[in-house]
């Protein structure tokens, strides 16, 4: 039997009922959300079912949504079933005023670096995580550089020449 | 020596029980600009720990002040020694959002370039494997060949390395003669010299013992780090996103995949080595379905995302209309959100786009195979010596573009 959108569904509502939200298909893909509490309880259920065996995660990344005031950021979690070649994605939404969320590192060693991206770039605090640091930006960084209110550029910069770059 | 205040030394270090070693981010021997700094018990490594991050660009914060089109220059950097595979991954996504088919004849075409670049990303690999472990002779003969794919994509968009081929609904202009004439060239010429460089490696006996169990992983573990790929394919795993999620036509296409077993070294290379062998044989059987098809199409008839002909821009007025409205980012780009892959030479490169609607995107994420494997690079070399380190990070192909962005 191969596994559909409206199974998984079935079997995500069976076991966590009204906690999991907006079920939509953007193009072909399963995508949910999860209330922060629970992430790893509905991760930890699809990888140890044996009918959905969503047992790899394929990315894990942030989006900053400054309109939603109370769940401005969401951690995205793609995950994927090898076997039935099945791709389903995961949100969790959290206030940036308290942004943590629980690491998935216990569960996939490949979250590690990416959830220290998401937290790098946006501020997401994993808890749990065995090394949240910032990996791509310098460490003495004070800001979060993905958030929507911060611009392109580093005001804060002496060194550039204005009139070089033809501004 | 100065003591970097934010790595702190691990406590054997302090204790002199074992040394730490900085295989900086300025190496020959990194192909790249990334450091690990090891701990080692003599000549035994004990642990590694990587910092990335030094080539990072902020890509996808300018993908937020762009328009789709100007987006491609960023993806070209990604893995620049596959650029067009990065931008076809790229084109392919946005087509996916906005619904465009694109004609067989693009798709093919845009299997060959693809192909093209898989085969000169793993001919670097390999034989960047080689010049490791001191052979630079196999090296030297194959990038010969990349030479002529560098011709082969002049040709087509004008560039060598970092391409920007293509556009969104096909390509900029179509092949000219002279790019099938290159192609023909190296379909005839590089067999020969991919063979001369399989006698020099495969079954040589000190290339053999160098890289035989050296950074093995099983595939449970490769599946738990997140692998995909020819490192993944080298554990055991046959995941290729080219048969899983077929794009552009690759159904058309007869092509194993090659699966090792152990995920060692030599599995790694051998997976490319076949993996070469396979894209020429996809290349070959794209260049006899071409004959097949009407040569004047190169794109798909999307006027609305594809730029007109110039000529049609000063004599036609709906030409106008949509030039001005596609260079102004006035287009109707549809708000949704997707995650599209394709098959990069290093594995699942995707692209999770979420679209507001406006002229640039909201939120792009590009999902980098070789930031999500290196993390397990500690756990392949805990006890080998420091030239198995050494050899297991080049056969990883760690591109150091891909890995920050």
């Amino acid at each position: 039997m191969s596994l559909t959108n409206d199974y998984i569904k079935q079997r995500l509502v069976e076991k966590f009922g009204e906690e999991l939200t907006s079920f939509e298909e953007p193009f072909g893909l399963l995508s949910f959300t999860a209330p922060a509490a629970l992430n790893l309880k509905v991760m930890q259920f699809l990888y140890d079912d044996e009918e959905l065996q969503f047992r790899f995660l394929t990315d894990l990344t942030a989006v900053h949504y400054p309109n939603q005031v109370g769940a401005e950021l969401a951690v995205v979690y793609h995950l994927y079933n090898f076997r039935e070649k099945v791709r389903l994605r995961l949100k969790i939404f959290v206030p940036v005023a308290a942004p943590k969320v629980f690491t998935a590192t216990k569960l996939f060693e490949s979250a590690n670096w990416m959830e220290r991206e998401s937290y790098d770039f946006y501020g997401v605090e994993f808890v749990g995580h065995p090394n949240l640091k910032r990996i791509l930006n310098v460490d003495e960084m004070t800001y979060f550089p993905m958030r929507k209110e911060f611009p392109l550029e580093d005001q804060t910069r002496v060194d550039k020449d204005d009139e070089m770059f033809g501004r | 020596m100065l003591e970097q205040p934010h790595i702190s030394l691990p406590q054997g270090s302090i204790e002199k029980q074992t040394t730490t070693l900085n295989l900086g981010p300025t190496h020959p021997a990194t192909h790249g600009v990334f450091q690990n700094i090891l701990e080692m018990d003599g000549e035994r490594l004990v642990n590694a720990e990587s910092t990335v991050g030094y080539i990072h660009r902020a890509f996808e914060k300018i993908a937020e002040r762009r328009p789709y089109y100007q987006i491609t220059p960023l993806t070209d950097r990604l893995n620049y020694c596959s650029a067009p595979i990065n931008n076809m991954g790229w084109h392919l996504t946005v087509e996916k959002l906005l619904g465009v088919q694109t004609p067989k004849r693009v798709d093919y075409l845009r299997v060959i370039i693809m192909e093209l670049a898989r085969i000169t990303d793993h001919l670097i690999c390999n034989g960047v494997v080689g010049v490791d472990t001191g052979a630079f002779t196999g090296f030297l003969y194959l990038m010969q060949f990349r030479e002529l794919a560098y011709e082969i994509y002049e040709e087509v968009c004008g560039s060598r390395l970092t391409t920007n081929i293509g556009r969104i609904g096909g390509f900029e202009r179509n092949f000219t003669p002279a790019a099938f004439q290159k192609t023909e060239k190296f379909l005839a010429g590089f067999p020969k010299a991919l063979k001369e460089f399989e006698t020099l490696m495969t079954r040589n006996r000190i290339f053999v013992e160098r890289t035989t169990g050296v950074g093995p992983i099983s595939a449970e573990r490769a599946m738990n780090y997140g692998f995909t790929g020819p490192n993944l394919r080298a554990a055991g795993v046959d995941y290729d996103v080219r048969v899983a999620h077929p794009y552009s036509s690759y159904e058309d296409f007869e092509f194993s995949i090659p699966v090792g077993s152990t995920g060692d070294c030599y599995d790694r290379y051998l997976v490319r080595n076949a993996e070469m062998w396979q894209s020429l044989s996809i290349i070959r059987q794209a260049m006899d379905k071409l004959k097949s098809l009407p040569d004047d199409v190169y794109h798909a008839d999307v006027p609305a995302y594809y730029l007109p002909e110039k000529q049609d821009v000063y004599t036609k007025m709906e030409a106008l209309i949509y030039h001005f409205k596609i260079i102004m980012g006035e287009s109707d780009i549809l708000p949704g959100e997707l995650y599209n892959a394709v098959e990069g030479a290093n594995g699942e490169l995707g692209f999770y786009l979420i679209s507001d609607g406006g002229r640039s995107p909201y939120r792009l994420h590009f999902r980098r195979p070789c930031f999500i494997y290196y993390q397990a690079y500690p756990e392949l070399v805990k006890g080998a010596m420091l030239s198995d380190a050494i050899i297991c990070l080049s056969s990883l192909n760690l591109i150091a573009g891909e890995l920050d962005a």
